[in-house]
């Protein structure tokens, strides 16, 4: 043991010294991996490693030196086992200083005036660059190896250097974010302090207004909630109608049904409100036919809350459709033969005996539905009409001509307190109540049909809306090859040659004008979807079969992110990360990790899920043979876990490409994202090339997923073989 | 197969923006075309310069330098209406130039320049009014409004769309021409009577005339040159210069203090001046009237001579504090009418 103590610490203490000697301390503004800088690299002052930029001038950067001299000198005069308190107390010191200089200095000096008047001038740095990042990794790895040195989870480094490292990722790219947005309502943007923006807007009425109730406006909060609570419900109700026609009835397209709630998951946004205008709206061609047919004058119903209900009961009904279809689908039917048994008619065992099982699955539907409408950006962007919601009056507070980063905030906090509300009801609550439908008995028996006075009327609504959403999706496909939709109905490729021309001049040239932002898009989503993978799966990994102090706290500052809105996070990523110590606006960098973190929690919920599945007894079998846990987890684990990385990967890839209301926030003249350029196409009425480029990307979305599918479909072949060995039931439904 | 793998994965990677060259961080604050052609042209003529170019609207493009104030990575900043310009320049935010080209511009553009000390310049100009679909006119049988007055119609109402002046600086102009042609009170007097038949306040500043092209609103009180941009793709859109005189903005164009790039915005600055690139904008659909004296302005273009202009003071209502208080005087007395 001792031999692979003093292994890794060397590696460690290696790694920081070449960082402090050998790599530039501070951001280089070409970017590192360029390798611009490394022909400048001793004569430019600004390229210069931490240690001779400590002798030169920036004192904040010895106390590093001693740190790091001081855990060399640890590792020469002290024994594995007698140091690990030592190290601990080193990492600790280092990664405090660190954040104290950080956010103390910044580019021009102080931060804050109070220091400066304490201890007069001193010069600004840049924000922390390779050398900076790696001695940060350095000292948090030398805490893990401390603790494991004194025995901590069975002095298992791997374990304890992953859940350190994860827990620095999780702070800086989650809660750093929300506490700088805070903080930023407290500074004017020169940096100094003020309350006046905070207590301004706190008490708004433009905010908390309850005016509509006596006919006049209501607060954008109350209008924004009010809304949530109706999509919710209206999700969750056609949820389960879809749910029930499609597993209780003989209805006979199921598997068209199906198909049609994959579609808007993988619609970017802006596309559903759009065709809903063309149909709907004033001058709509739904709305020409009724009025030609009635004669009444429709007008302009459409913006408003009502439009925006409608797109999102249309962009929603799906996830709550997948919720709600597990639950209907995992209910006991002994329970209903019970009852039917003991004399029901169809209609009371319904009733009596099938609603209630469903009431936690409908709740969970419900709050799904709920979070989402709040965060829900595209469509009521769209259809908003003269008041918008919170996510839309969060990104105008920032971006319009009023421009007050404190309302921002204050809006931010509201949405946030809602959406953590939600997650927080469904966490307590409903946990609890879920268990009480999976009964664990012997599941024999056919699940009952409806009783016809419900199949009926669930059937024409299932029927009445799909075909709605086809004819959406159809005006979708209609609109990319019409010259100017709504006007001008002759067919024309023009648009997609716009959007996608190529030009062949001395080789290829990528004429068309969303080429750009579009190899950007596939990039970052490629580059993205593996990383969540990976960081969702350990993260699944060490929740499941780790056991250490602490465990479901950090399991739920993890799930926590996914309950904070796009908006939310997409402001606080710029207040966060553009000025030193850590500074990434306008890279690829602050999308990817945006979307890592965003999308991690589905990614640990379906490790977690495929994990539970896995029989302990493969860990420790690896083990007792002698291997480590990085090993196991290598060699073992990931092999068995192929399902689930696969749909981690597909949701955070198509995630990655749909998204905006994160996204809007953190794109840059160089990486232009896809979603991004088409907002600008939308708001220039270009919705020809708008809609030609969504159409291109559903398209390459449902090649990509295909292409996953298949190797998922691999997968399932060889499952059978571990059927046969017990102790492993493999419940597919779990795995969905 | 490993190696094949990491192959694909390698030209992925480099695959956008191989070729090492200067770069450009251009914010575009026009229409997207517009921004394109632009793009285009510059890199056809400038091999060696690659631009990066976004599309914000003026608003956007304000927070993002203001944001980004300690750490600009923009170098430069065109188009957009002049306000937040003349706001970046006051802030510190954009840089002192004196471009060479200054002499061949139009004297509203050089005034731009002189208001600001140089931190910006005027690169073309448009003139508000409005523009109504003639379809739903015709079909309602009500005259086409002529004048501001004539837009407190009660057969107007549910009809009239116009931007929030919070969240767009066309609205904004509006607002102030308002208030230059009738003295403030008066101003918000005819705004509340106006609210009567407005049927929405927008978020951006040219949306109400996309709207009454597509019939979804009746008129849309916007930029002129927007209005003929969509007559022009052949929407029923009548455009109209109101009878009692009215505002216009100067699209401008600032260099950002502290940018990464100066040579090269620079370079992209006096090229864009330049009347043969001037002459160019009516293809991309823009019907502003250029600022460079020998550029030709496009012949859709409303012709200046022939609208009534008031003398609008930029340096007044470009203060940040004037606009702060008529807009929360727009906020307290119109913003907060129930909606229609």
């Amino acid at each position: 043991m001792t031999s692979r103590d003093n292994r890794r610490l060397d590696l460690i203490l290696a790694a920081s010294l070449f960082a402090l000697v050998a790599l530039p301390w501070y951001r280089i503004r070409s970017g590192f991996f360029g390798l611009e800088w490394v022909p400048d690299f001793f004569s430019s002052e600004k390229l210069w490693p931490g240690l001779l930029q400590a002798l030169n001038g920036k004192w904040q950067l010895l106390p590093i030196l001693v740190l790091v001299a001081a855990a060399v000198g640890l590792r020469v005069m002290r024994k594995p086992g007698t140091r690990g308190a030592a190290m601990i107390a080193i990492g600790v010191s280092g990664l405090a200083w660190m954040l104290a200089e950080g956010l103390a200095i910044g580019l021009r000096g102080w931060n804050w005036g109070l220091l400066e008047a304490l201890f007069g001038d001193v010069s600004g740095q840049p924000a922390f660059g390779a050398g900076a990042l790696m001695v940060v990794t350095g000292f948090a790895l030398m805490i893990a190896f401390g603790a494991a040195e004194r025995g901590a989870l069975k002095g298992d480094a791997f374990v304890l250097g992953a859940i350190t490292l994860l827990i620095l990722l999780v702070a800086v790219f989650v809660f750093y974010p929300l506490v700088s947005m805070f903080s930023g309502a407290f500074q004017e943007f020169d940096g100094s302090f003020t309350t006046e923006g905070v207590r301004r807007n706190i008490v708004d009425p433009k905010i908390w207004s309850l005016g509509c109730l006596a006919g006049g406006n209501c607060g954008v909060a109350w209008r924004t909630f009010f809304l949530a609570i109706c999509t919710a419900t209206g999700t969750t109700l056609l949820g389960l109608v879809f749910a029930l026609v499609a597993t209780r009835t003989g209805f006979r397209f199921k598997k068209s049904l199906r198909l049609l709630t994959v579609l808007p998951i993988i619609t970017p946004p802006f596309v559903i409100g759009l065709a809903l205008t063309m149909l709907l709206g004033r001058s709509g061609t739904l709305t020409n036919v009724i009025e030609v047919a009635t004669g009444w004058e429709l007008g302009r119903w459409l913006y408003g809350l009502t439009g925006i209900w409608i797109a999102q009961m249309l962009s929603f009904t799906p996830i709550a459709f997948l919720v709600l279809i597990g639950v209907v689908e995992g209910i006991s039917p002994s329970m209903e033969e019970a009852s039917q048994t003991l004399r029901s008619d169809r209609w009371r065992t319904f009733r009596k005996v099938t609603l209630p099982l469903l009431a936690p699955g409908l709740a969970n539907a419900f709050l799904i539905g709920f979070i989402e409408s709040m965060a829900d950006f595209g469509n009521p962007l769209v259809l908003g009409g003269s008041g918008g919601v919170l996510s839309t009056e969060i990104f105008f507070a920032v971006v319009g001509a009023q421009n007050d980063p404190a309302r921002a905030a204050i809006l931010a906090m509201v949405l946030l307190f809602f959406t953590l509300s939600a997650f927080l009801a469904q966490r307590f609550w409903l946990t609890g109540r879920n268990f009480a439908t999976v009964t664990g008995k012997g599941d024999g028996g056919r699940h009952i049909s409806l009783p016809k006075r419900v199949a009926w009327p669930a059937t024409t609504i299932a029927v009445a809306w799909a075909a709605f959403t086809i004819t959406v999706y159809a005006m979708i496909v209609f609109g990319g090859f019409v010259k100017v939709w709504g006007l001008d109905h002759s067919l024309t490729f023009e648009h997609y040659i716009r959007a996608f021309g190529i030009g062949w001049d001395e080789g290829i040239r990528w004429t068309g004008v969303a080429w750009d932002s579009f190899w950007t898009t596939m990039e970052i989503a490629l580059l993205a979807a593996p990383l969540t993978a990976a960081v969702g799966l350990l993260t699944a990994w060490l929740i499941v079969r780790q056991n250490f102090p602490g465990r479901s706290v950090f399991e739920f500052a993890l799930m926590m992110s996914f309950a904070i809105p796009g908006t939310v996070i997409g402001i606080s990523y710029i207040m966060a990360f553009n000025l030193p110590p850590l500074q990434m606006t306008g890279t690829a960098v602050i999308l990817i990790a945006c979307f890592v973190f965003r999308n991690m929690p589905v990614g640990v919920r379906g490790g977690v899920a495929a994990m539970s599945q896995l029989d302990g007894s493969l860990d420790e079998a690896s083990l007792s043979l002698g291997a480590g846990s990085g090993r196991t987890m290598r060699k073992v684990i990931l092999p068995l876990l192929r399902p689930a990385i696969l749909a981690a990967l597909v949701y955070s890839f198509v995630r990655a490409i749909t998204s905006i209301s994160a996204v809007i926030f953190l794109v840059s003249a160089k990486y232009n994202m896809a979603t991004a350029y088409i907002v600008g196409l939308v708001e220039n009425g270009e919705y020809g090339i708008a809609i030609a480029y969504s159409s291109v990307l559903i398209l390459v979305m449902i090649t990509v997923i295909g292409g996953f599918q298949l190797l998922v479909g691999d997968r399932r072949i060889r499952r059978r073989e571990e059927r046969v060995s017990p102790g492993s039931p493999i419940n597919k439904e779990a795995n969905a | 197969m490993k190696a094949v793998k990491l192959a694909l994965l390698g030209t992925l990677v480099a695959m956008p923006g191989a070729a090492l060259a200067d770069e450009l961080n251009l914010i575009c604050s026009a229409d997207v075309v517009i921004c394109e052609k632009l793009v285009n042209e510059f890199e056809a003529s400038h091999s060696d310069i690659d631009v990066n170019m976004i599309r914000l609207s003026s608003g956007e493009a304000y927070a993002k330098v203001r944001a980004e104030a300690r750490n600009p990575q923009t170098d430069l900043w065109w188009g957009g209406t002049g306000d937040p310009h003349l706001q970046a320049g006051q802030d510190g935010l954009s840089a002192q130039y004196k471009s060479p080209m200054l002499d061949q511009l139009q004297d509203w553009a050089k005034g731009q320049a002189e208001v600001s000390d140089f931190h910006t310049v005027g690169v073309y100009s448009g003139a508000l009014g409005w523009g109504y679909n003639k379809e739903i006119f015709e079909k309602k049988g009500i005259e086409p409004p002529k004048c501001w007055a004539d837009l407190l119609d009660p057969a107007l109402k549910g009809e009239v769309q116009i931007a929030d002046p919070n969240s767009s600086g066309t609205a904004y102009t509006a607002l102030a021409t308002l208030v230059q042609l009738m003295g403030e009170d008066e101003a918000f007097d005819f705004l509340k009577k106006m609210h009567a038949n407005v049927s929405q306040y927008t978020k951006s500043g040219s949306a109400p005339v996309k709207a009454a092209a597509r019939g979804e609103t009746g008129l849309g009180i916007v930029f002129q040159h927007d209005a003929v941009s969509q007559a022009v793709s052949g929407f029923p859109i009548g455009v109209v210069a109101p009878c009692e005189g009215t505002g216009y903005e100067i699209g401008s164009m600032s260099l950002i203090e502290g940018a990464q790039n100066p040579e090269a915005a620079r370079t992209f600055y006096d090229w864009v001046l330049t009347a043969e690139v001037q002459s160019l904008m009516p293809e991309a659909g823009s019907f502003q009237i250029p600022s460079n004296a020998n550029a030709t302005p496009p012949k859709e273009a409303p012709d200046l001579s022939t609208i009534k202009l008031i003398d609008y003071d930029f340096a007044e209502y470009g203060d940040a504090d004037r606009r702060k208080a008529l807009l929360a005087r727009w906020d307290e007395e119109v913003g907060s009418l129930p909606v229609q």
